[in-house]
């Protein structure tokens, strides 16, 4: 089944509570998906930083010293808040890549589960509202925020089969469905340069938006033209630095509702996660249409 | 009149209390509040009851309903009033994906829209949406009626058998074997009735179309083979 919830926020005045409404919302989405959970909170960027989310089995061995050992390789000031099994490396935005790669070189068993200079990712194995509270989700900030709850069907339950998925700078995707056409894809993927963490449908879905818009789409054009290219079932949730975007499938039958106000968009795969919310009863609340895509910037 | 508040009280204890009830009962009058969204609220009942829910409820919502008349103050998750075998059944907002199906009998009214597959395999059951039904709609419907006063996604009737659709606005696409057909007397007639019973006297008769079954798809006949 899976769960997704999604909250963009309009109005900054709500942007404190950011965390913590995703977080009910995510809680209420547990039974729709009790294997594992992520989610990703776009954040106010700092000038001229960027940000790594790194995640190892390790934390305590692998992020001590790592500090250190990046800001020499990349010569330049780093800083490293470590999350219990996360860790954001904070870095200057011109030395994303060399970060990576010296974040590598020291510790293989680290994986960046996100960069950019706003996305943070948080994503491990076990029942949702465990996950988010090992998190801190409730008391994180920002303009908007993407989660899942995963009920694992196409590969293992795993911190890296869990969603969301990055593939590109700032920018997430999760998924409830399944694709049928994904190892193809991601055959095709692969030969035009995509790098693949996992063997999850998911992630291929994620790296084709990637491709796309590194083309020269925009997340909406990009999403449009998955409808030609992904076959399978899906509801998807994306997250770009200051988009959000919602689309199903052309038979839509994994579930999806919607809300609107003047201070927020939200998503929901099931209207129960929206109940919360600031004056959804005033809210205009839709079922969005297949095949269409939805799209909002700020 | 009973009041359930569902932030109180659990669904399941909800439901087995609506289980109890049954001809000549003498709670008649049902108010539950606080429905939040809950999965399978008021499913199952077979009583002459009238239960109304105050706010949007979620999947499978009075599934299965003989005899009661429910009434949803808000909208409706996937599955509201499927298999519902007799008796009245209001939404007075928006129904999700795959509303009535299945049913057998009684009245489903939907003020809002339904989404996709409103109607599918109907054996009997009477549908009412005074807004648009998704894709899909009425797809291998049996028996019954499908009355819309907005308009019809793709594929309205795919597959169908007997039952008789109504609408009233355009229909984006047929499915296999459905054809527009003609209105009769007979048909006005029944129309008519079912917009009576439904409660819309602001919409004609006389506005609607009707589809149906071509019939063609019955038996298998190898010049029809593209069709399937």
């Amino acid at each position: 089944m899976c769960g997704i919830v999604g909250l963009f926020i309009k109005d900054k005045a709500l942007e404190p509570q950011l965390g913590a409404l995703t977080n009910q919302m995510l809680a209420t989405m547990c039974e729709r998906g009790p294997d594992s959970a992520g989610f990703a909170v776009f954040g106010a960027p700092a000038n001229g930083k960027a940000k790594l989310t790194l995640q190892s089995a390790n934390a305590d061995a692998d992020f001590k010293g790592l500090d250190a050992t990046v800001s020499k390789a990349i010569g330049a000031p780093v800083d490293l808040k470590i999350k219990s099994s996360h860790a954001v490396l904070t870095v200057p935005e011109d030395k994303v890549e060399e970060a990576r790669a010296a974040v590598r070189a020291a510790h293989p068993s680290i994986s960046v589960m996100a960069s950019g200079t706003s996305i943070e990712i948080y994503k491990e194995v076990g029942y949702p509202t465990e996950v988010s509270k090992r998190f801190e989700l409730s008391k994180m900030t920002g303009s908007h925020a993407i989660g899942h709850t995963r009920m694992a069907t196409e590969s293992a339950v795993t911190t890296l089969g869990s969603h969301p998925f990055s593939t590109g700078l700032d920018q997430c995707l999760v998924h409830n469905g399944s694709l049928s056409n994904h190892n193809n894809l991601r055959r095709e993927l692969r030969r035009s340069g995509m790098t693949f963490e996992t063997e999850n449908d998911s992630e291929v879905a994620a790296a084709y938006l990637t491709a796309r818009m590194n083309e020269g789409m925009n997340l909406g054009e990009a999403l449009t033209k998955s409808l030609d290219d992904l076959d399978g079932f899906f509801t998807f949730v994306v997250g770009t630095k200051n988009g959000f975007g919602v689309l199903r499938d052309p038979i839509a039958c994994k579930p999806a509702v919607m809300a609107e106000t003047d201070q927020y968009v939200a998503f929901g795969s099931e209207y129960r996660a929206l109940v919360n919310l600031p004056n959804i009863d005033k809210a205009k609340v839709w079922e969005p249409e297949p095949a269409t895509v939805y799209f909002w910037e700020r | 009149m009973r009041k359930i508040d569902l932030a109180k009280t659990t669904l399941r204890e909800l439901n087995e209390d609506l289980h109890r009830q049954s001809e000549g009962a003498n709670e008649t009058d049902w108010e539950i509040v606080n429905s939040q969204g809950f999965h399978a609220v008021a499913v199952g009942v077979d009583a002459p009851i009238n239960i109304n829910i105050r706010g949007s409820v979620g999947y499978y919502c009075a599934g299965m309903n003989k005899q009661a008349s429910i009434t949803v103050h808000g909208s409706a998750g996937p599955g509201v009033a499927e298999n519902m075998m007799s008796g009245n059944i209001r939404i007075t907002g928006d129904a999700s994906q795959y509303a009535g199906a299945t049913g057998h009998g009684g009245l489903l009214v939907i003020e809002g829209n339904a989404a996709s597959r409103c109607g599918v395999s109907m054996k009997g059951i009477d549908i009412v949406v005074r807004g648009n039904i998704g894709h899909l709609s009425a797809f291998m419907a049996q028996s019954g009626h499908l009355v819309v006063l907005g308009d019809a996604g793709d594929a309205l009737g795919d597959s169908i058998y007997e039952a008789k659709l109504f609408v009233r606005g355009t229909v984006k696409s047929l499915g296999a074997d459905c054809i527009e057909k003609e209105m009769r007397p007979e048909h006005l007639k029944t129309l008519d009735q079912l917009l009576a019973k439904a409660g819309i006297t602001d919409v004609k008769s006389s506005e609607f179309k009707r589809y149906g079954s071509a019939r063609k798809l019955y038996n298998f006949n190898i010049d029809n083979a593209d069709a399937y």
